[in-house]
């Protein structure tokens, strides 16, 4: 997993609340074993025609924001399905950050696996990024992991809560799963008594 | 620190069974409150699995637990005759045979399409007693919820998780807020678990439980069959939720005796003396509460593309400008994606298609609803219907009940289980501007199918809009049987 400590690009205003997974990346990319190359399909379906050409309404289509690495995003982004094709597709097109009122559990979970930092922000900030991300390329806001900060472009800021685990993760590029095998110890202790407690299990 | 550490640090704490279920499964607890869970149940489907075993070949780890992880195919699957042979999607099939070799290779338990076992991975769990209470159960999939039906505390996982908890039978997790949901008195006629669940939806909105685990507790949920209790807790999930569970009682213990993997003898005695102790305490804390009345809901449909868009039948499509903040823009593009009028009644709405099946309405409780309906009638003319059995033994259980031929009988395809056109990942799909009558959980756009129209219902009131070909209130169907 790529380290996230500062960045700074350009944000694409997606203001629609409940932005699901299944928008994100529908269902027929789903059918791939690899985690890679999702990119193109991200948001497929507000993003192409079915003959697959481009809407040119559609954000990430408009030449300002074809290099966005931020989405500013409406109420419970990434709500729906578990999906982690969700995140992939998001990474691989170049989005390393999203800003948000609130987002859902799972999807919230799955970006930091990968690599990605969901920020949620409170309405008024949110709705300030907002307005900043529609300047497009002449917007840059700054995402700063260690000072848990975001900046405008009009230098306003405004700090972030971020669990302290999932920050050293995301700071350092750790492997959840390597961290949880050197405690192999109290595994095999919790699988001992649990041979007793609940030896059904 | 250990479970019992918890547990000793206030033992006279009143808890919520959230609690008791989460104490007894932390294997170690950070300084800052991150917890190491222990996972009881792995269910693993064809999807989201594939990038996770080949995590674990690249780095040489081994799946810790295999006595433990149980797959089958189900999102992918055709639902026709055949599939046991071939699956003519090259790409669907890839993932079934990647399945096939990652539970041999890794020595999980399995039921592979040729099974009569095989079907939807939230109907198999319960069915084979793998699902019990008092357990930690997660699936690579956001209806693991389903599950806490049982009382246990079940969530769906990213892929990451998926191998995460394939490497160390744990997941690390944050503890979620605790949330009560009571459903009070009795359900009128021709009202549903599935309308209890959307009700809620309704009432909390998508985001209503996120960052909590509900508790569905009170009469109404009291009164409901297990089947019934799934319903409700699978689609915790669209109202932002972690997970939903419900307390066991004799019903649930009733569900899971005698099941394949349900424990016997001595082990039953001593499972169901602990379950008999997951119930939430008095005094036990909520941070949120939401109390519907029982007598106050009705047959409820959706009529945009969130399951928050809900309303009573007898209802009328709503207005933008009914709504406030994002919602307005949010409601202007479900209406013109729905292609729907705001003033238009809910039953003028025609459909051109009937999917009965999904985690959420795939038990033989439910096809025995939509045949109550449908026995003696047909579908109008020119609809596609399709009943997809959760599973390999329901679609039996069906069969040997007479139900299968009530639905051929009224021109409805009878098909193999699976997901189905609950997500169209198969080849049972909308085409653009279609419409449903949808038993399953989402109305997201392009769900079913790109540019495919979904309104979501219960099983009951989906036979009666197959009927008259347009949504309709199965309360005047069910009078018309009582007349008859």
């Amino acid at each position: 997993m790529d380290k996230f400590t500062t960045l700074t690009g350009i944000a694409a205003p997606m203001p629609l609340v409940n932005i699901d997974t299944d928008m994100i990346i529908p269902k027929q990319f789903l059918k791939t074993i690899k985690r890679s190359g999702l990119g193109k399909n991200l948001f497929d379906e507000m993003r192409y025609n079915p003959d697959g050409s481009e809407k040119p309404d559609f954000v990430l289509n408009q030449p300002a924001y074809r290099n966005a690495q931020i989405i500013v995003a409406g109420d419970n982004f990434g709500c729906g399905s578990s999906r982690e094709h969700a995140p992939w597709a998001l990474l691989d097109f170049g989005i390393r950050c999203v800003i948000s009122t609130s987002f859902a559990d799972i999807f919230f979970n799955n970006c930091f696996k990968n690599g990605i930092l969901p920020v949620v922000l409170p309405r008024e900030a949110v709705d300030a990024l907002m307005e900043d991300a529609k300047n497009g390329a002449n917007a840059r806001i700054t995402v700063d992991l260690p000072s848990q900060t975001v900046t405008a472009s009009d230098g306003t800021t405004w700090a972030f809560e971020v669990d302290e685990f999932k920050k050293h993760c995301l700071l350092n590029g750790l492997d959840d799963i390597g961290l949880t095998l050197q405690k192999v110890a109290a595994i095999d202790s919790y699988e001992r008594q649990l041979a007793q407690a609940r030896p059904w299990v | 620190m250990t479970s019992e550490a918890t547990s000793a640090a206030n033992p006279a704490a009143p808890r919520t069974i959230y609690d008791k279920i989460w104490d007894a499964h932390v294997v170690e607890t950070s300084e800052d409150g991150t917890c190491l869970l222990y996972i009881d149940r792995h269910l693993v489907h064809e999807v989201t699995s594939p990038q996770a075993f080949e995590g674990l070949r690249m780095t040489g780890r081994s799946v810790r637990a295999p006595g433990k992880t149980v797959a089958v195919p189900d999102h992918n699957v055709p639902t026709t005759a055949g599939r046991d042979v071939h699956i003519d999607n090259e790409e669907s099939r890839i993932q079934v045979e990647a399945l096939d070799r990652n539970a041999r290779d890794f020595g999980i338990n399995y039921y592979p399409v040729s099974d009569i076992r095989q079907g939807i991975v939230h109907i198999v769990g319960p069915e084979q007693g793998w699902t019990l209470p008092g357990m930690t159960v997660v699936c690579g999939d956001s209806h693991t919820a389903t599950h806490g039906a049982f009382g246990a505390l079940a969530h769906g996982i990213g892929t990451s998780e998926v191998e995460h908890v394939l490497a160390t039978q744990t997941l690390i997790q944050k503890k979620s807020r605790n949330m009560k949901v009571e459903i009070t008195g009795r359900l009128r006629p021709g009202v549903t678990a599935k309308d209890i669940t959307l009700s809620v939806i309704g009432e909390t909105g998508t985001a209503g439980g996120t960052g909590h685990v509900i508790e569905y507790c009170g009469e109404a949920i009291r009164e409901l069959s297990m089947e019934g209790r799934m319903t409700v807790c699978n689609m915790a999930i669209e109202g932002g939720a972690r997970a939903g569970l419900i307390a066991p009682d004799e019903k649930t213990f009733a569900y899971v005796m005698g099941r394949p993997h349900a424990p016997k003898g001595a082990q039953w005695e001593a499972a169901l003396a602990w379950w008999k102790t997951l119930y939430t305490d008095e005094g036990a804390h909520f941070d949120k509460v939401v109390t519907l009345r029982g007598e106050d809901i009705a047959p409820v449909v959706t009529w945009g593309t969130s399951p928050e868009d809900v309303l009573p039948i007898t209802g009328v499509v709503p207005a933008p400008g009914d709504f406030t903040g994002g919602k307005v823009e949010a409601v202007q593009r479900s209406l013109d994606y729905m292609g729907l009028t705001p003033g238009m009644k809910l039953t003028d709405i025609r459909i051109d298609t009937v999917f009965i099946g999904s985690c959420t309405n795939g038990r033989i409780e439910d096809l025995r609803a939509a045949a109550a309906i449908l026995k003696g009638r047909t579908i109008a003319p020119g609809l596609r219907g399709m009943v997809v059995p959760g599973s390999g033994l329901v679609r039996a259980q069906a069969e040997e009940e007479g139900l299968a031929q009530i639905f051929v009988d009224a021109g409805l395809e009878w098909r193999l289980a699976g997901c189905s056109m609950c997500l169209a990942m198969n080849p049972d799909q909308l085409s653009p501007g279609e419409r449903c009558a949808a038993t399953s959980n989402r109305n997201f756009e392009g769900r079913q199918g790109r540019g495919g129209r979904t309104h979501l219902m219960s099983p009951a009131m989906a036979a009666a809009a197959a009927v008259t070909g347009r949504l309709t209130d199965v309360r005047e169907m069910m009078a018309e049987a009582v007349e008859a």
